[in-house]
């Protein structure tokens, strides 16, 4: 172990939700991070390190979308060696991010595992080049079917798995679709995270197994929510409302506010 | 005419490509000018792979050189890959710059940085997607000028045809010269077409213009001469030199790209030119002599560019770091500076010298060790005088002891194989080498977790170099030495595990020995291996020697001359080399001398600490040695 004293302890975790957007979508998670890391750093944001002869920026990440997918809702968590206020971390990070990579909250953790809540994805998917009512009839054949295998190729080869159980809802996004005005199909699917995940590429497997759905371009896929699942069916809320009410203060309003002075460094080492 | 972007007919194939993070642009510190505003635009390429080319300094300086002007717009491109050249090629997409995604033919000049001879593949593939005749003589005025520089371009002849021009040395100020002529002669209407604008560039005196020197053969093959064949064209074209670096403090605002590169860091360089005298370093030929940057301007370029970019390295570059008149106070002032903050300094370039182990130490203080590299280059003692490295056995051992001692587990040395009157025993010393290394290091320690790594590159002559006139080694005996260096090492049960070999076949550094010191007749093998669909020749799951051999052969079928004679033929001293025109200043008897020197084993020692010993730079280019110590020292940066 390289000598000095041990570094600066987390007294603070922010959890923040960011987009990626545009031509940025096409980001890999891997440069997520390295650009997530270098804009703590031009904002002066005092990250916490990990110990050792290459020590590493505690920042952890929950479900990345894909290279390519665009995203509303993308979470990470960072741990900080001073408190600070999430709103100026929100916006100190968004200055510093290019742009497409925008910072859209940040609350400090209070309660609970982030990545627990993030029951399922509600996604986004254009097709281009399809008739809507061609879409429409395909989602409506998956939603009818039982179990819809697929194959997808990982790193540990190809692999067979049914790409309907996890399909709360897929549909014909109507007004999406009229307002994009050129020839395309919107489709809104709620997704639920399963092992092995379900993605809206294996779900369009799906759609094309069932329905011969074969859109003549890439889709342009984008997630707009995740979070855990609501009351009614295929309703998300959002992932960061338990952190702010039960923040150190009491109720959501205050929340923000307890944490611009010195958080309870009792109450956030007891997080996991 | 205003030009569109090609980025919305790109975005649909991006999805189907490998990395396509690496074509959108939009880096931190990248810039898109208005098109219509500028009068002389300039795509520069790097003619790599994205993730080799963006970290380029030349490229990143020249960038940020030109954009600072008004009326001047520098856009960026890199090779594609293949999977996306296809993809191109289908959707009669032309080859796009990274920024504004402007395409390449639009552009007034497309200046190529080439740092070596194996992107001349890729030079075509660019010039090919972008809609740009291959030849030169094919252009005409709605075309881009075609223009080469860096370290290759001080021997341009192979890839001739396919350029307009070509320039040697700093690029700093000769790039904004070039784009005075250029604004010029636009804003005279463009007279006399793309000719009289490379007779322009040509008259100057600082821009090669291949078109206008004729190349006469003997029978035999060797070049009879090479001459002007138009008035007023100087005979030999001379290097460009920026004195004063500290005038030139670029990068200011790094680019700092999304897609990972091979060098994540914000790098300073801390001086230019080497005369340590290495006779296998064409760098350290034909960047004479050395000019030093202050290390104030360092400490500023430093802060500045730590601030524009967020990394968390920090690399002082130059052919040999160490040797900064004030390289200890320049590194305990950064480590100083940036205690704390994570921030790590490497110095990549060190020799073999304990020296550099506290300033390694220095170094890790604020962040990441980084490893420990040293290149002894040669095995034995002999080859070491041979190619004038001046290090002992007792020096290597005294350092890589403190290295151990001060708590490295590791260290890399880096040799070279097929080194001019190398025998099989100078190639085996190296193990010998290895296993004193490791010895001494668990003596130093107790501890048996001693490794070091030996690494070994085929040695290629260079032009201007002391080497231009040597027997390349074949490459059957290459290999055949480092098969016996890694039996020699595998036997051994006393040191053989703790030390690692990393070579390649000897293959690749016979063609690149072909380009490096081809001529203008090579130019038919390169255009027959790219047709043959060679590409990314630096890769090695790319490279296809026996293309390579087999496009030679039939290339050169009708000429007297061929691989071999290119690359193990030994020159003598009358021979009219290709790049004989081409000025680096070196004085040609003193490099004849010096390779004379070479083989009776006769070092020469560093002209900064010793008295001139004639090399002629100095003279020729007008240019002297600067160098510190200033006296000045860092002071701790005032707390934000």
């Amino acid at each position: 172990m390289p000598e000095g004293p041990a570094p600066a302890p987390v007294t603070q975790r922010l959890r923040v939700r960011y987009a990626k957007r545009g031509r940025l979508r096409f980001t890999s998670h891997r440069d997520i991070s390295r650009a997530v890391e270098r804009a703590i750093r031009r904002a002066g944001i005092p990250v916490a390190f990990s110990a050792g002869f290459t020590p590493h920026p505690k920042i952890s990440y929950a479900g990345a979308a894909a290279t390519g997918v665009a995203s509303e809702a993308e979470y990470l968590e960072i741990g900080l060696i001073t408190p600070c206020d999430p709103d100026h971390v929100r916006t100190g990070l968004d200055d510093a991010l290019p742009e497409g990579l925008d910072i859209l909250d940040a609350v400090e953790a209070c309660t609970g595992a982030l990545a627990d809540r993030l029951e399922a994805s509600r996604w986004l998917v254009r097709l281009d080049g399809v008739v809507p009512d061609v879409a429409e009839a395909a989602a409506l054949a998956f939603m009818a079917a039982g179990e819809i295998e697929v194959e997808r190729l990982t790193k540990k080869g190809r692999r067979r798995f049914d790409a309907r159980a996890a399909v709360i809802a897929c549909e014909l996004d109507r007004r999406a679709t009229k307002e994009a005005g050129a020839s395309c199909a919107i489709l809104r699917m709620v997704v639920r995270h399963m092992t092995p995940a379900v993605r809206p590429d294996d779900v369009l497997a799906g759609l094309r197994q069932v329905a011969d759905l074969a859109p003549p371009s890439p889709p342009l896929v984008t997630r707009l929510a995740q979070g855990p699942l609501g009351e009614s069916a295929g309703e998300l809320t959002d992932p960061l409302t338990p952190d702010r009410q039960t923040a150190p203060a009491g109720d959501g309003v205050a929340a923000t506010a307890s944490a611009i002075g010195t958080a309870d460094p009792g109450a956030v080492s007891a997080q996991p | 005419m205003p030009v569109e972007s090609l980025f919305a007919r790109l975005e649909p194939l991006l999805p189907q490509v490998q990395k396509p993070i690496q074509y959108v642009g939009g880096e931190l510190n990248s810039s898109v000018k208005e098109w219509d505003e500028a009068e002389v635009r300039w795509a520069l390429m790097y003619p790599d792979a994205y993730e080799v080319g963006l970290p380029n300094q030349g490229v990143q300086i020249l960038y940020e050189l030109l954009n600072e002007r008004d009326g001047v717009l520098a856009e960026r491109t890199y090779s594609v890959w293949s999977d996306l050249e296809a993809l191109m090629r289908e959707h009669g997409i032309p080859q796009f710059t990274v920024d504004g995604h402007r395409p390449v033919g639009a552009f007034d000049v497309l200046g190529v940085s080439f740092s070596t001879e194996l992107g001349y593949t890729n030079l075509l593939t660019a010039l090919d997607l972008a809609g740009i005749p291959l030849r030169a003589e094919d252009r005409s005025d709605e075309h881009p000028i075609v223009m080469a520089g860096g370290h290759a371009a001080f021997n341009p002849e192979p890839i001739a045809d396919f350029l307009d021009a070509a320039v040697l040395g700093d690029g700093e100020e000769i790039v904004l010269a070039i784009t005075e002529v250029i604004r010029e002669w636009k804003a005279e209407g463009g007279p006399g077409g793309r000719d009289e604008l490379l007779m322009r560039l040509a008259r100057s005196g600082g821009v090669y213009v291949p078109r206008f020197y004729d190349v006469s053969y003997l029978p035999d093959g060797r070049i009879q001469r090479v001459a002007p064949n138009r008035q007023g064209v100087p005979w030999r074209v001379a290097k460009h030199t920026v004195m004063d670096l500290d005038q030139w403090p670029y990068p200011k605002k790094p680019l700092v790209p999304l897609a990972e590169t091979v060098h994540e860091r914000f790098s300073v360089e801390i001086f230019r030119g080497c005369t340590r005298g290495c006779r296998f370093c064409q760098a350290g030929m034909i960047t004479r002599p050395v000019r030093e940057r202050s290390i104030t301007t360092i400490g500023d370029m430093v802060e500045t560019g730590l601030k524009e970019s967020g990394f968390q390295e920090v690399g002082l570059l130059s052919l040999s770091s160490a040797d900064h008149s004030e390289i200890g106070d320049m590194a305990k002032g950064l480590a100083d500076r940036y205690q704390g903050t994570n921030t790590s300094l490497s110095l990549p370039s060190t020799r073999v010298d304990a020296f550099n182990i506290t300033l390694a130490n220095e170094f890790s203080r604020g962040g990441r060790r980084s490893g420990l590299t040293f290149a002894p280059e040669g095995g034995s003692e002999r080859m070491r005088k041979v190619i004038n490295k001046m290090v002992t056995e007792e020096d290597l051992i005294r350092t890589v002891t403190t290295a151990y001692e001060n708590g490295w587990r590791q260290v890399k040395l880096y040799f070279m194989c097929g080194l001019p009157t190398e025998e099989d025993e100078d190639v085996l010393a190296i193990a010998d080498m290895a296993k004193r290394v490791i010895k001494a290091g668990r003596e130093a320690t107790g501890r048996r977790d001693i490794r070091c790594t030996v690494s070994i590159g085929g040695f290629v002559p260079k032009p201007h170099t002391p080497f231009q006139w040597a027997a390349q080694c074949d490459h059957e005996t290459v290999d055949r030495r480092l098969r016996a260096l890694k039996a020699s090492l595998r036997r051994d049960k006393e040191y053989g595990r703790a030390i690692g070999l990393r070579y390649h076949d000897g293959e690749p550094s016979i063609i690149e020995g072909l380009l490096s010191r081809g001529d203008r007749r090579v130019g038919k093998v390169i255009q027959a291996v790219w047709e043959d669909g060679g590409r990314f020749d630096g890769w090695s799951e790319h490279f296809s020697y026996a293309r390579w051999r087999a496009c030679a052969d039939e290339a050169l079928a009708g000429e007297p001359v061929d691989l071999d004679w290119y690359t193990v033929r030994e020159r003598e001293e009358v021979e009219v080399l290709p790049w004989d025109h081409l000025d680096a200043g070196l004085d040609r008897e003193w490099l004849w001398q010096d390779w004379q020197d070479a083989v009776d084993e006769t070092e020469v020692d560093d002209c900064r600490w010793t008295p001139c010993y004639d090399c002629g730079v100095c003279p020729t280019m007008d240019t002297g040695i600067q160098i510190g110590p200033t006296g000045k020292k860092l002071l701790p940066l005032s707390v934000v």
